[in-house]
This record gives structure tokens, C-alpha cells and sequence, in this order.
């Protein structure tokens, strides 16, 4: 049975997507939390808690991060906590909002995602050396691109994809991108296969143009009860469904060529919503796409495609923004299109379907007709799927 | 839709002082207590031999070793040593550094799935002996192939990770 | 009215200065296994599972990657929240409270011991541009609180370290404490300054431990009760926080406290908390902060916790007994799991479990915590053996 208790999305906002921002992790929060606020025809004496999500504490440099960022995600004073999974936060941000309201303890939420990569210094990269096992792993001389490489080579070589596959689902996210207004500059673009496939091998598999960059960028929503809800002029958009999974953190004892972790937070969140066949009912997709590989990997995962079929389909034109017949991914362009602030990306990814499900997607609108979408995410050691369904 | 807020800013702005900055080098030292498992696997790294636990429910052998089953939920008194050789799982060929900074020479990172353990089980480790350019190392090894670790002397050995040099392509 | 949730499993390891027999992992797999096993639970029974760390205390980033295994949480919802235990507990109470999630999981650890500069990480917690480059030691913050907060209200110096000698006898009591101590409110006097008026046995010591505990909806206990744990309610919950900002708090008062204690008093319906509570276990990871948590919680008027602690009316015999297990300055400061010990006693204390420290008839207690410098981040939870 569907949920009953529902959770209304509001409003969304999201700053520009950088390699370098002016503006303090702090500022960043505030713009995107006062934009959403904006959209949603509230302000902050509306909001009866606060949740804020980053992903590590080392791209700010800033240690008990949820504290620092208070003021400036508008919690001060409010019920407030910072919650993380990784490079999942962003979406789980959405789920921790739901259920502060779910839970009938708040009428509403702002929820604000920001992540400021670019202070860690000598790379962002460096950041992530800390994520591997201290005694196992870190002694190696580990690099964050090794385990992303791992799993795609494992993904590749299991089901024989070819790279021209890959660099499909870059040449379409990047072309989404254009039309994106957060768009990082220099990442969206028109490119040719030819153009991504000759691009620098940074850890073979994966290629220079295949990656999403180093960003800084905030976004935010606005939940509430259906109660006050019910009170707003424009129609909202439901939260139908959520669903989150933490797989083992011994990720060499894993099969990478599977997201099992994510088909379990799909087909909780699936369940929730009522959903039993996901390609009739899921309209609109969000894939997390951090590399290009993810994408196809993730729609596996979400059992939109069967094991190993989603790069078939995608040189089929299935996942393209203008199908008629499939199901539109990354319309907004995704991480590979507008950029990565890890926790922010995610966000970005939850506003899109907020808005193809409002009509108000502009330029990136897909074609066929929404009713129902999903956004999701995915991240620590590649083991984290974090799902939200929406629907109006 | 008009672009959304914030400023990007050029590297010539921060290098130029067009921008303040404000430095700080965290002085962020741990020392992490292995335990039990890790301990144990540590030593037997600096003697020369790879172990590894088995699990009386589930009858998984497992590395990195762990006293409990995460799966079972149970303790493991079960040691094991693993002859050290192995297969690929999957590896790949790096030319980027930690710091983002780029190699001339690749490494080969790979996860190599231990002999005597269960299928599947495998670490992550480096790949020796197997060339210096992309086409020369994506020719020679394959998802399954053969490899065997190549250890370091047991003078230098000083129980960790890293007193396993590299695997290496076995034999034939 | 909302769902109450019930702890009904509680497992925990003694508080240890240090640890170097078992690696944080194991820490936690034997606080987890006598959890599972007070709750009469399998981890396969759990729908939702909640861990209190953040990154620059474990030395590794994103740490939430290291939690499913030790818990039994392979494959199952898991998040991380990088706040003290009680604000977990309360995401906890959220979720099963959407009638999506039956029975849920609270995990938090210390492994204090393997940090080498645990003052260099309190720095990093300061604002990098306005606050960190004076480059003073984070204790300073809580020597200008101390201050502020004894000039406002009156209370003392001696009256502080009357509270660290009050607390590390109680430890005495308490197997759990890493830091009992048979000492007088002269020895912590005439300790070491550190950032005066604040001195080095005003300071709870940090320590290493793990602790596990099992929630479920009020609803399920029917079908859970014939084989958990005596079940302790939560009654209300509430958790909020001050000014990021050092320089625009009120440093003599804890508004966090104050806030956190409203909203949780509301949801119990309490009205007049010295009377409707049996006991408190509150923080005093330093001495004043147990005085001004007191006064901030309502349970003493604003300049009178003092003199009702030397009159020994938060003593164990007391008409309101306060930190019964000896508090953070006896069972040691224990990071974001210092919330969760004091929740633990709490609970202890309702199934009187708690042994020779054990109060007489109590029924409703609560617990309160903060997350320590530099921040004004709280909570407080009350709870209920009904």
C-alpha cells in the first residue's frame, strides 16, 4: 500500500556550480536556502527545522561542519542536524527532511546541501586519500580515481560494453548541460564522440571527459506537512517514496559489476510509493553520474534496465532527454553537464525533478509527459544508494 | 531562466591577491589501534604469509581478516594462511596522483581475488612487472588472470601492506 | 499524539583512557552483540540504523563508510549524523514515528585515544577566517564562558570544583568510569590553570568506548516484549542550537539547553521539571558547564545551582540527583557518544539496572547533552520507565 503521510516539496534553489566560488561555504548555503525560500513563497520564520548535508569535512577544512554552516542554512535556533552518506548526502538530504515532517513532528523543513571542494589544498582529490582502509589500503599510496576505475572496468569487462557507450552518456549529459543555469563554466557542451574518446586517460578506464569536476556550489528545498501544504497557492510536488542502503564497507569482498546497495534503497523506496513496475511508472530519471559509467550502472541498479541492457539502450536513444518512447536521464545534465559539489549535486539533481514535474524546466523540459520521477545518489566507498520518488 | 547566484572566481584572482585568503595547515595525526584481526594480520604480513579467518556459519574465508562475520553477525577464532597467490578481479592503469598531479609512468592498482579464500574475496594491491604504457599493460593482463605477490626481503618487512611489493603475472 | 519509541536493548563497553586491544571495529561488534542480545533481536530485525561520528575525530573521510559491518547493517538503510547522541536518538524517534520503520539502531564510539592532537582538531572546528588564525588554544572558549557565566549568576569557583569532586567520587560507584577518583573540591581547585578561571580538574578526560542501543515503536512491544529488554520511553525529545558565532552568544547562559529542554518538556508535557523528574544525567564535560546546564534545564534558578549542589540536593540521596553514574568528569568525555552515555545511565537507571548506584523509585529521568567546543549545539531527552 502507497504511503499515506504524505511530504510536500515546496520550493527549490540552487547557487552556480564553480571551480572556485568567492562566496564562503556559509554565503553558498545562505544564497541556495534563500532562493528556495524565495520559490516557495516563505521565509524563515516558516520553517520549523532544519537539515543540512556536506560530504567530507576536509574539502572546507572545517571540523563539526554542520555547526559552521548553521547560521547560514537558516538554523539558528531551529532543530537542526547535519546529516551524510558520502556522495549519497545530497539525496539523503531530501530523506531526512521527510521524515522530520513524515514523523508529524514539524510542518516544515528547509533542507540545504553545500559543498565548498575547492579550499582543500594541494587538490580536492587529496580529501579523499582518507576514505580508504587506514591499515589495508592508505599505505598504497591510494588515489580517490583508482576504486571508480576498479568498477568500471569490472562493469565494462563483465558485460563487453564498449567505451563508445561511455562516452555516449557524456556527450548527452553535456549537452543537457547547456541548458542548465547552475552549469559550472567550461563543463556543459556540444562534443563529439570522437572529441570524448580522445580525451586524457586519467585512470584508465576512465577518461578526462567521462569524470564531473571539482565544484563549489549550494542547493536547498523547502518540505512541509500536507497541511500546510494544502495552504499554498501552487500545487505541490509529493514526496511518494525514499529509500536508502548501506552496503559492506570491505568493497574488495564485493562484485563491483552490480549496484546490489541500490537496488535494495530502490525497491524500498519503490514500495513506498506503490510502484511494482518502475519502467511504466517512473517518468523522469536523475541517475547519480559522476563518471559516465554510473549512469548506466545506477539505471541497473534502479531496475530501470535489466543487468548489463542500460548500455544498449542507451545507444538506442532510451535515456535521451527528447524520447518519446523511453525514459528521459540526467535531463538537467548531471554532474558530467552542470558539475559536482558532491552534496549540492545531489540536491541539484532532486530540484530537476521538482521542476519537470512543475513544467518549469524551461529549455530542458523532456518531451514526454511527468508524473513521476526519481533522483538519486550514491557514494563512500561505492556503497551507498539513497533514492527519492516524486510525483504530482 | 537567468543564471543563479555566486561569484567564480579565476586562478588569476586568488594567485594576483585580487581576493584574500586565509591559510591553515591542520595538524590532523592519528595513531589507530588495529585490534585484534589486523594485529594478527599485520604480523603474519612482516613473517612472510598471508592470512586470513573463516566463518563457522556462512564457512566464508575472508581477507582483510575480522573477527566477527558481518554477514553471520557471530565471533571467528578461525585462522587461516592463504598461499599468496591469486586472479584478478578487475585493475586499472593510473596516470594521476593523489594531488592531482600526472604520472608519466602509470600505476596499476588492482583487487586480487585470494587462492584459498572464498570467491570473490579479494584486497586491493599494485600490480608489478607489467609494463609502462597503456596499450603494453592493457595487452598483458585480463579480468581472471593468474598472479602471485612479490615479497618484499624479510629484513625490510614491517608488518604491513605494503611488505607485499607488487603482484605480478604468474608463470605460464 | 505522536508514537512514542522504547529503548529496548541497551549494549556497551566500560569507558577505558585507552583501548589498544581492539580496533574500533571490534570496540563496536561487542557493544552491538549484547545489544541484539538484551533487545532479543537478530540485526536482520532492524529497519533503520543511525551512527553519531564526523570525519576529523575517526582520521578518515566520509567515516560513515566504516559503519555497517561491526553493526550487522550490511545492506540495510544506515546514515550518519554528526551530532552528539541524543540529536541521533531523536532522528531515530523521527523515523520510526513515520510508521515506515518498525525497530532502529543507535551506534556511537570513542576511540579518543588514537587522536594525537585532539586540541589541533577542537581548532578546526573554529571559523577558518575570523576565529582560527588568532590561533588560541580552543579551551580559551570555555575559560571565557566560565567567566562570563560565574560573574552573571553568582555561582563559583569552588562551587565548580565542588561538581568535579561531587562526580569522579560517584564514578567510584560505577564500573563503566574510566576516571573514578576519591578527590575533594580542593584538589581540583588547586589543579593547573589551563584558561583560567577554567583549571585542568575542572576538565573531563576524554576516553574510549562504544555503545549500542535498540529502539522500537511503542506499538510493536507487544510482539517484542517477552524477550527484550525492559523497555525505557522517550517521552520528549528536543535539540537545537545557539549562534555558530563565539563573539555573538550569550556566554553566561546555555540557550541550546534552554531550547532543547522547551521543546522536550512540551512533548512530555512537563511543567515543572523539578517536581515531574526523579534525576538528571547532564553534561559536564567541564565543571560550571554541569551548573549552568542545571540552571538552563530549569532545575535550579539562575545562580542557585551552586550552593544546591553543596547543600547536596543533586547528591545521590538527594531530592534531585544529578549524574548519578559521575558524569562525564568520571566516566570520561567520550565525543559524540557522551550524549549516548548519558541516555545509557538513564536508562540503566529506569530498568534498575544501575547496581550499587542505583536510585531508589525512579520513574521518569532525564538526559542531556552538548557537543562540546566550540560549539552551542544541544539536546535533551526525557525518559520514562512507562
Amino acid at each position: 500500500m502507497p504511503y499515506q503521510n504524505r511530504v510536500a516539496v515546496l520550493g527549490a534553489g540552487l547557487t552556480r556550480f564553480m571551480r572556485r566560488a568567492l562566496e564562503t561555504p556559509k554565503e553558498l548555503a545562505f544564497e541556495a536556502a534563500k532562493t528556495a525560500l524565495e520559490d516557495a513563497g516563505l521565509t524563515i520564520a516558516d520553517i520549523d527545522c532544519v537539515v543540512s548535508v556536506t560530504a567530507p569535512e576536509a574539502f572546507d577544512g572545517v571540523h563539526m561542519n554542520g555547526e559552521y554552516l548553521a547560521d547560514g542554512a537558516g538554523a539558528w535556533g531551529k532543530p537542526y542536524m547535519r546529516t551524510y552518506v558520502g556522495g549519497g548526502s545530497g539525496v539523503f538530504g531530501l530523506v531526512a527532511g521527510w521524515y522530520h515532517i513524515a514523523s508529524g513532528h514539524f510542518d516544515t523543513c528547509l533542507v540545504v546541501a553545500e559543498e565548498k571542494m575547492s579550499p582543500a589544498l594541494p587538490h580536492p582529490q587529496g580529501a579523499f586519500n582518507a576514505i580508504y582502509d587506514q591499515f589495508t589500503e592508505r599505505p598504497l599510496g591510494v588515489n580517490l580515481l583508482w576504486i571508480f576505475a576498479l568498477e568500471m572496468n569490472r562493469y565494462m569487462q563483465t558485460h563487453g560494453i564498449p567505451m563508445e557507450t561511455f562516452a555516449r552518456v557524456a556527450q548527452k549529459n553535456k549537452r543537457n548541460g547547456i541548458d542548465h543555469p547552475s552549469a559550472q563554466p567550461g563543463i556543459a557542451g556540444d562534443f563529439t564522440i570522437e572529441q570524448i574518446m580522445a580525451s586524457e586517460v586519467m585512470a584508465w578506464p576512465v577518461q578526462r571527459l567521462m569524470v564531473s569536476p571539482i565544484s563549489d556550489g549550494a542547493g536547498a528545498m523547502v518540505l512541509a506537512s500536507e497541511r500546510f501544504a494544502r495552504r499554498m497557492s501552487r500545487p505541490p510536488v509529493w514526496i511518494e517514496g525514499v529509500g536508502w542502503n548501506l552496503d559492506t564497507s570491505y568493497w574488495t569482498n564485493r562484485d563491483l559489476y552490480y549496484p546490489r546497495y541500490l537496488e535494495k534503497a530502490a525497491r524500498m523506496a519503490y514500495e513506498m510509493a506503490g510502484i511494482s513496475d518502475p519502467r511504466r511508472d517512473i517518468h523522469v530519471v536523475e541517475p547519480y553520474d559522476p563518471f559516465a559509467y554510473k549512469e548506466l550502472h545506477h539505471l541497473e541498479g534502479l531496475l530501470l534496465a535489466d543487468k548489463g541492457q542500460a548500455p544498449r539502450l542507451a545507444e538506442e536513444g532510451f535515456w535521451e532527454r527528447d524520447t518519446a518512447q523511453g525514459i528521459p536521464a540526467s535531463p538537467s545534465g548531471g554532474l558530467l553537464g552542470v558539475g559536482n559539489p558532491i552534496a549540492a549535486a545531489g540536491m541539484m539533481k532532486l530540484a530537476e525533478i521538482y521542476w519537470q514535474l512543475q513544467g518549469q524546466a524551461g529549455p530542458r523540459q523532456v518531451k514526454r509527459e511527468v508524473r513521476r520521477g526519481l533522483a538519486q545518489a550514491w557514494g563512500d566507498l561505492m556503497q551507498v544508494g539513497t533514492v527519492v520518488i516524486m510525483g504530482r | 531562466m537567468e543564471p543563479f547566484s555566486g561569484t567564480s572566481l579565476t586562478d588569476h584572482a586568488l594567485v594576483s591577491g585580487e581576493v584574500l585568503l586565509s591559510f591553515w595547515q591542520p595538524k590532523a595525526l592519528y595513531r589507530w589501534d588495529a585490534g585484534v584481526a589486523i594485529s594478527a594480520f599485520l604480523d603474519g604480513l612482516k613473517a612472510g604469509k598471508l592470512l586470513a579467518t573463516r566463518c563457522p556459519e556462512c564457512r566464508r574465508t575472508l581477507a582483510p581478516p575480522r573477527v566477527f562475520c558481518e554477514l553471520c553477525f557471530r565471533p571467528i577464532g578461525d585462522w587461516v594462511e592463504l598461499p599468496g597467490a591469486g586472479t584478478i578481479n578487475t585493475y586499472s592503469v593510473s596516470y594521476v596522483n593523489w594531488d592531482a598531479t600526472r604520472r608519466r609512468t602509470p600505476e596499476v592498482p588492482v583487487v586480487v581475488e585470494l587462492d584459498g579464500a572464498s570467491p570473490g574475496i579479494g584486497i586491493l594491491h599494485l600490480m608489478g612487472e607489467v609494463g609502462t604504457t597503456l596499450e603494453e599493460i592493457t595487452g598483458k593482463l585480463r579480468i581472471g588472470a593468474p598472479v602471485q605477490p612479490v615479497w618484499k626481503p624479510a629484513a625490510e618487512r614491517e608488518g604491513a601492506i605494503t611488505d607485499i611489493r607488487y603482484f605480478r603475472l604468474a608463470e605460464g | 499524539m505522536l508514537e512514542r519509541a522504547a529503548i529496548i536493548g541497551i549494549g556497551y563497553t566500560p569507558l577505558r583512557p585507552v583501548s589498544p586491544e581492539v580496533s574500533f571495529r571490534e570496540l563496536i561488534f561487542e557493544a552491538a552483540v549484547k545489544a541484539y542480545a538484551d533487545a532479543g533481536i537478530e540485526p536482520g530485525q532492524v529497519s533503520t540504523f543511525v551512527s553519531v561520528t564526523e570525519d576529523y575525530v575517526e582520521g578518515t573521510a566520509i567515516a560513515d563508510e566504516y559503519v555497517p559491518d561491526q553493526l550487522g547493517a550490511v545492506l540495510k538503510p544506515v546514515h550518519t549524523i554528526t551530532t552528539d547522541g541524543i540529536t541521533g536518538i531523536a532522528s531515530l524517534v523521527m523515523q520510526l514515528a513515520t510508521e515506515q520503520l518498525d525497530i532502529g539502531v543507535i551506534e556511537g564510539h570513542s576511540k579518543a585515544s588514537n587522536i594525537v592532537h585532539p586540541a589541533h582538531i577542537e581548532a578546526l572546528a573554529l571559523d577558518p577566517i575570523y576565529a582560527r588564525p588568532l590561533a588560541f588554544h580552543p579551551r580559551y572558549v570555555a575559560g571565557l564562558e566560565m567567566r562570563a557565566f560565574l560573574e552573571a549568576t553568582g555561582n563559583t569557583e569552588e562551587q565548580a570544583a565542588l561538581v568535579a569532586a561531587v562526580n569522579r567520587r560517584s564514578a567510584l560507584r560505577n564500573p563503566l568510569a574510566a576516571y573514578p577518583a576519591n578527590l575533594t573540591a580542593a584538589d581540583a581547585l588547586a589543579s593547573a590553570p589551563v584558561a583560567e578561571p577554567l583549571k585542568r580538574g575542572d576538565i573531563a578526560q576524554p576516553a574510549d568506548g562504544a555503545i549500542v542501543l535498540v529502539l522500537a515503536r511503542e506499538s510493536r512491544l507487544p510482539q517484542l516484549a517477552p524477550k527484550c529488554g525492559r523497555p525505557v520511553f522517550i517521552d520528549g525529545i528536543g535539540w537545537t542550537q545557539d549562534t555558530p558565532n563565539i563573539e555573538e552568544r550569550d556566554l553566561s547562559r546555555a540557550v541550546y539547553a534552554e531550547k532543547a529542554a522547551q521543546m522536550a518538556y512540551r512533548r512530555a508535557g512537563i511543567t515543572n521539571p523539578t517536581a515531574q523528574l526523579d534525576f538528571a544525567e547532564v553534561d559536564d564535560t567541564f565543571s560550571y558547564k554541569e551548573l549552568q546546564h542545571l540552571e538552563s534545564l530549569g532545575l535550579a534558578r539562575s545562580g542557585e545551582s551552586g550552593r544546591l549542589l553543596a547543600e547536596g540536593r543533586f547528591s545521590p540521596g538527594g531530592a534531585l540527583p544529578v549524574n548519578p553514574s559521575g558524569g562525564h568528569l568520571g566516566c570520561g568525555y567520550a565525543y559524540d557518544m557522551s550524549g549516548l552515555r548519558s541516555v545509557l545511565e538513564a536508562a540503566l537507571q529506569l530498568r534498575g539496572q544501575a547496581g550499587e548506584r542505583q536510585l531508589d523509585g525512579v520513574r521518569r529521568g532525564l538526559a542531556q547533552s552538548w557537543r562540546g567546543l566550540p560549539t552551542a549545539t544541544g539536546a535533551v531527552a526525557v525518559l520514562s520507565r512507562q
